[in-house]
């Protein structure tokens, strides 16, 4: 994770699946496509990287619900918990995130999900990360993360689940 | 750019050649081969908003008379500034936007700034303060002094100013949903301080719509909050008039992704329709107009920015004089502040900000900005130290000091392409205007989500380009390489604590009955009508707090909820 600033190109895994043949591999696996929900905790108003990762989790195949803006830990893990969320995004830049983000892991534990893939992007400084990684949260995408990388993470990461379970 | 890359990429091919090939990333390998092919005739030459650009402009690029379309500095329409000797008379205010934990560290952020040389204050709150929450709100818990500075009551607001002559210094605050909570604040510590609102100098955003568009930050409904902005447009109109009661702005407009166009449009028609509500109100247009201020940012593109300024001014000229009736020329001539993109800037190698900054800066400079905010280096990683604040102030007095661009007034006023594309900008805005006016004007198309979605398809696409290397920026998608760490500013946890406590004392100490009293005056003139600032200031007065101010208001003109679209 200390390369999520350098990662970007994704060349030397699988070759590129298209989104629809992607789509369509894993509607065969699991019966539904993969649904993501895009949550916005905290106070600030900074939505373009959340709408952009909706946007783009949605034009890669999979069913986003996006929670708006100002949401309470408690919203977002009912949410996810209502959708039967296979994956959660979370978009923070208010600088709560050491507040916000264990709220929402801990919520979601007590509710006894454990099988969703949690990951947060924002202004996330390194010293950070490492604390929310060892909470449980999968990943961290810090600025300037290509849409490709964050849409190839967790397509690989709910599918390793499932086949898992 | 191109013909940079062009040199720097052969001279890497050539050390790749000689047997270097490990210092050569495979990024940089790969801009060489895109380098060494002849530019096709699709290749992009376009702006950053995706406007196409010729390979040279000439004479014909000049639409109309030019003469009368571009104007003198300081005259109707006002194309090459606002006035008409420009930098040499007065050098733009040097305003570096600061706050962060409490007001005590806030205040000694803003000594530190005027004792390296800055000429006037602009504050940040945080994120509670901005949505109306008190500190001590189970949805402020984790935000307190975050991303500014928290503020609560009038006391928090006097020790943030304490020691700063008021009627000296002018200060901007960037508050908008409850603008006039914290303005009430300011007039209040003025009154403490013996400098009366009529000396007070200084802006106050108070740019609703744009919340609504782009930064997100609300208390209430559209409409009340229009309510809201014409109360203290026609309160600053009567008792402030040194003041600037909105800071109509593009900035948020732009972060939040737009194009320079969508900037320009979105802006000036807000603008417009706070024109348009004042007007209704039975003020005077000459009265307000001159005491409205506006608020863009400066991009990267560096020839599109300074166009963006020159149309602004011209079409906000013609429009003040020929749609809303305008007589003075103060009215018609639109003054604004810069503040270098946030967006810009990469976590990667952080000091290539310091770069973009001083080119944005230049832009702003160029295009003939009124004040200027330079953003540090370290602001896409956190709130900046101070060693980083120096530099970006330290960006602007290179600029004025050192480059020698202040010497003559507007000296892009007759490029061929800085005209031409001033032209293409405020043909777009227009365009926009018409678009908004056919649904029903700016308040209706907001409701429709219409810049909403305007902005987020630019910000789609934008990204787009970005993943697709169709645009590069240095360090994120091209000439990356191991990272280096820069020291970071921490916001210690307890200083919320600290604020909390800060406002429980006040809240032990002050009348209740005063409060109560004052806050049934406040819903009482919400409920029946009537100027909402004198209520305001005199429930401020009595130490209620900005949350319960709102909170009081909400009673009575309700919340507000965005249907996302994305």
């Amino acid at each position: 994770m200390e390369a999520s600033g350098s990662g970007g190109t994704t060349t030397g895994t699988s070759p590129a699946e298209t989104a629809p043949e992607a789509e369509a591999r894993w509607t065969a696996t699991i019966g539904r496509k993969i649904r993501v929900v895009v949550a916005k905790p905290g106070l600030d108003g900074h939505d373009r990287g959340a709408k952009i990762i909706a946007r783009a989790l949605r034009d890669a195949g999979m069913e986003v619900i996006y929670t708006g803006l100002h949401q309470t830990p408690e919203q977002i893990a009912e949410t996810a918990i209502q959708e039967d969320a296979d994956a959660i995004g979370i978009s923070i830049l208010s600088g709560a995130h050491m507040t916000l983000v264990p709220k929402i892991v801990e919520l979601l534990q007590a509710q006894g999900v454990d099988d969703v893939l949690l990951t947060v992007g924002g202004t996330i400084p390194t010293r950070d990360i490492d604390q929310l990684k060892s909470m449980g949260v999968d990943e961290v995408f810090t600025p300037g993360t290509g849409t490709d990388e964050i849409v190839e993470f967790i397509r690989n990461g709910v599918e390793g689940r499932s086949r898992s379970i | 750019m191109e013909p940079a890359s062009t040199s720097a990429g052969s001279e890497a091919a050539g050390s790749a050649e000689s047997g270097t090939a490990d210092r050569v990333d495979e990024e940089s390998a790969r801009n060489d081969a895109a380098a060494a092919e002849p530019p096709t005739a699709e290749k992009n030459f376009t702006t950053m908003s995706g406007k196409p650009i010729k390979a040279r402009y000439g004479p014909d690029d000049l639409k109309g008379n030019p003469a009368e379309e571009i104007g003198e500095p300081g005259q109707y329409p006002f194309t090459r500034g606002p006035y008409e000797s420009m930098y040499r008379g007065r050098n733009w205010t040097m305003r570096q936007f600061a706050g962060f934990g409490t007001v005590e560290e806030t205040n000694e952020r803003f000594h530190y700034l005027l004792e390296h040389g800055q000429t006037g204050l602009s504050t940040a709150f945080d994120m509670p303060t901005l949505m109306g929450y008190d500190s001590d709100h189970a949805r402020s818990l984790g935000e307190v002094g975050r991303e500014g500075v928290a503020v609560d009551t009038l006391d928090d607001m006097e020790i943030l100013f304490g020691g700063i002559p008021l009627d000296r210094v002018s200060t901007s605050m960037t508050i908008n949903a409850p603008a006039a909570m914290l303005l009430a604040f300011y007039v209040l510590v003025g009154e403490r301080q013996g400098v009366p609102p009529e000396k007070l100098a200084g802006t106050i955003q108070t740019d609703i719509l744009k919340e609504y568009i782009a930064q997100k930050e609300w208390c209430f409904p559209v409409e009340p909050a229009m309510r809201l902005v014409t109360d203290m447009v026609e309160y600053c109109t009567d008792n402030m008039p040194r003041w600037h009661p909105i800071s109509i702005s593009g900035y948020h407009i732009r972060e939040a992704g737009a194009t320079a166009s969508q900037e320009l449009a979105f802006t000036l028609k807000n603008g417009f329709t706070y024109v348009e509500r004042a007007i209704d109100r039975g003020i005077d247009v000459d009265a307000f107009a001159p005491r409205l201020s506006f608020f863009f940012n400066a991009h990267i593109d560096f020839f599109e920015e300074i166009a963006k300024y020159r149309a602004a001014r011209r079409i906000w000229a013609r429009e003040l004089k020929e749609t809303y009736g305008a007589k003075k020329p103060e009215s018609m001539r639109l003054r604004f502040h810069t503040h270098t993109a946030g967006v810009s800037l990469t976590a990667q190698q952080p000091l290539n900000n310091i770069v973009r900054t001083a080119i944005e800066a230049l832009a702003g400079v160029l295009g003939g900005t009124q004040s200027l905010h330079t953003n540090s280096f370290d602001e896409a990683l956190a709130l900046p130290t101070e060693e980083a604040v120096r530099v970006a102030l330290r960006t602007q007095q290179i600029i004025k000091e050192e480059t020698g661009v202040t010497n003559t007034i507007d000296p892009l006023g007759g490029s061929y392409f800085v005209e031409s594309l001033t032209d293409e900008l405020e043909a777009d805005a227009y365009d926009y205007f018409r678009r908004i006016d056919e649904l029903g004007g700016m308040v209706e198309a907001v409701r429709q989500n219409f810049p909403q979605r305007e902005i987020g398809d630019a910000a789609f696409t934008f990204q787009r380009e970005l993943d697709e290397k169709e645009r590069l920026i240095v360090g994120v998608n091209s000439h990356r390489h191991e990272e280096e760490e820069v020291p970071l500013l921490h916001i210690d946890p307890a200083l919320e604590d600290k604020q909390i406590e800060r406002l429980r004392k006040t809240r032990e100490e002050r009348s209740q009955a005063d409060v109560d009293r004052a806050l049934a005056e406040l819903k009482k003139v919400a409920g029946a009508g009537g100027n909402l600032m004198y209520p305001i200031i005199g429930a401020a007065r009595h130490r209620t707090t900005e949350g319960e101010m709102v909170s009081a208001l909400q009673d009575v003109f309700g919340t507000y909820t965005e249907t996302p679209v994305f």
